[in-house]
């Protein structure tokens, strides 16, 4: 690891102060992709600004019939909150099962979702629930937040300040983990909410997307059969040692059927 | 550029100078000798090097020691209540016979006790293995492990730590 400047940030305001005019400098939030990026020397920050100590950042908020979940809420605590188990317990459990328990103790929702990695859990819930991202500049809907393959709407030192969840009225979230690294080799959240039904995918393709052929099936009656011929194209998805472009183009519909199922519990 | 740290280790302060990339790990190993806990992979999967800061277990390998300022943190070290006498997991895991070669063992075993006061103490053998993700045992030694985690979940509820 290169060495850098380390500062502690005190608040979200403290943070984009910190991280003012330096185009080098990095905010870390549980550090669990940060630090092993950095000891790879795969990034080279000339400052890292610790949102640990940001209060602001932290805690769940029940909102306007929803959730608002502050940016540095690690894992654990979502998903062992009483207040999102019973609000959207499929997002508690998304939480229960990234990672493992030590990561789950670090790693926080801000952190993951700025990150957009392509296998990361969170970003399929924030997707098809049709979250809202509050950052410290601005709101963002969830459907303009992701890019592609790590890359979101987040522009030179704007952070996350929190998210926003509505209540779904039916929600599950399946993911097939990689036998070794556990990320997701493909994950489907399926969200029926006031503003109708989504399926957000991730760990198939380079980022979050959405299944519109089965949204619109799932509008219409939502029940697994409806979209077990629905066939989901291979163009764009990764294939690597893991897994073909094919296979997991099955795995979608194998997991979208059974979050259906899920939810409809 | 060094930067100071202070913060309590099995409950005694200790401070040090660190460089901003210094990791937890390397403060307790390097700085304070504790050799107790280990590096294995050192890309947080292995879980060789679990410690509780502020009572939760974390991979200390991917953690600053800056991140510690100030934190509580407990090692394999301070987990005995004297130097006659064992913290019942490590009993447990003595009388289950769960380690092999021993080197996951103080990870083993951090991450064990913060799992069983996670869950009350109360741990099916399902639960337990999935606990156990962050963990490995390249003895691939995990049947004593989980039968020892089993027995030491009662075991610390009766000695009320």
């Amino acid at each position: 690891m290169y060495d850098f400047a380390y500062h502690r940030a005190k608040s979200a305001a403290d943070a984009t102060a910190l991280l003012k005019g330096k185009s080098e400098g990095r905010a870390m939030a549980g550090g669990m992709t940060l630090i092993p990026t950095l000891k790879q020397r795969l990034a080279r920050p000339s400052d890292v600004v610790d949102l640990a100590g940001a209060k602001d950042l932290a805690g769940i908020k029940a909102e306007g019939g929803g959730l608002t979940i502050g940016a540095m809420t690690r894992h654990g605590a979502v998903a062992t909150s009483t207040e999102v188990k019973s609000t959207i317990p499929a997002l508690a459990s998304l939480a229960g099962h990234i990672g493992d328990p030590q990561v789950r103790n670090r790693g926080t929702i801000g952190g993951s979702v700025a990150n957009n990695d392509p296998a990361a859990d969170y970003p399929a819930a924030v997707l098809a629930l049709g979250a809202t991202i509050n950052t410290t500049t601005r709101k963002i809907a969830a459907d303009q937040f992701f890019k592609g393959l790590f890359e979101t709407a987040l522009g030179e030192g704007e952070l996350i300040t929190s998210i926003s969840f509505p209540k779904p009225e039916k929600a599950a979230y399946v993911k097939f983990p990689n036998p070794a690294s556990r990320y997701a080799m493909v994950g489907v959240f399926v969200a029926k909410t006031a503003g109708g039904v989504r399926v957000a995918v991730t760990g198939a393709g380079p980022g979050v997307f959405r299944v519109k052929a089965m949204e619109d099936a799932l509008a219409k009656n939502f029940s697994s059969a409806a979209i077990k011929d629905i066939k989901v194209p291979t163009d764009g998805l990764n294939s690597d040692i893991h897994g073909s472009a094919e296979y997991r183009a099955h795995l979608v519909g194998v997991m979208a059927r059974r979050a259906v199922d899920a939810a409809s519990k | 550029m060094s930067i100071s740290v202070s913060m309590t280790v099995n409950g005694k302060a200790v401070s040090g100078k660190v460089e901003a990339r210094t990791l937890l790990v390397q403060f307790l190993r390097e700085n304070l000798s504790m050799t107790g806990t280990h590096v294995g992979c050192d890309t947080s999967q292995c879980g060789a090097c679990v410690v509780h800061v502020d009572g939760q277990s974390v991979k200390s390998c991917t953690m600053l020691a800056v991140q510690a300022e100030g934190a509580k943190v407990m090692t394999i070290e301070g987990l005995a209540p004297s130097a006659d006498k064992l913290h019942p997991m490590q009993e447990a895991f003595r009388d289950n016979h769960a380690l092999q070669c021993g080197f996951c063992t103080p990870g083993m075993v951090m991450s064990a006790v913060d799992m069983v006061k996670r869950h009350n103490y109360q741990l099916d053998e399902a639960t337990v293995r999935r606990e156990l993700e962050g963990n490995l045992c390249r003895c691939t030694g995990y049947h004593n492990i989980v039968k020892a985690i089993l027995a030491a979940a009662p075991a610390m509820k009766a000695a009320g730590v």
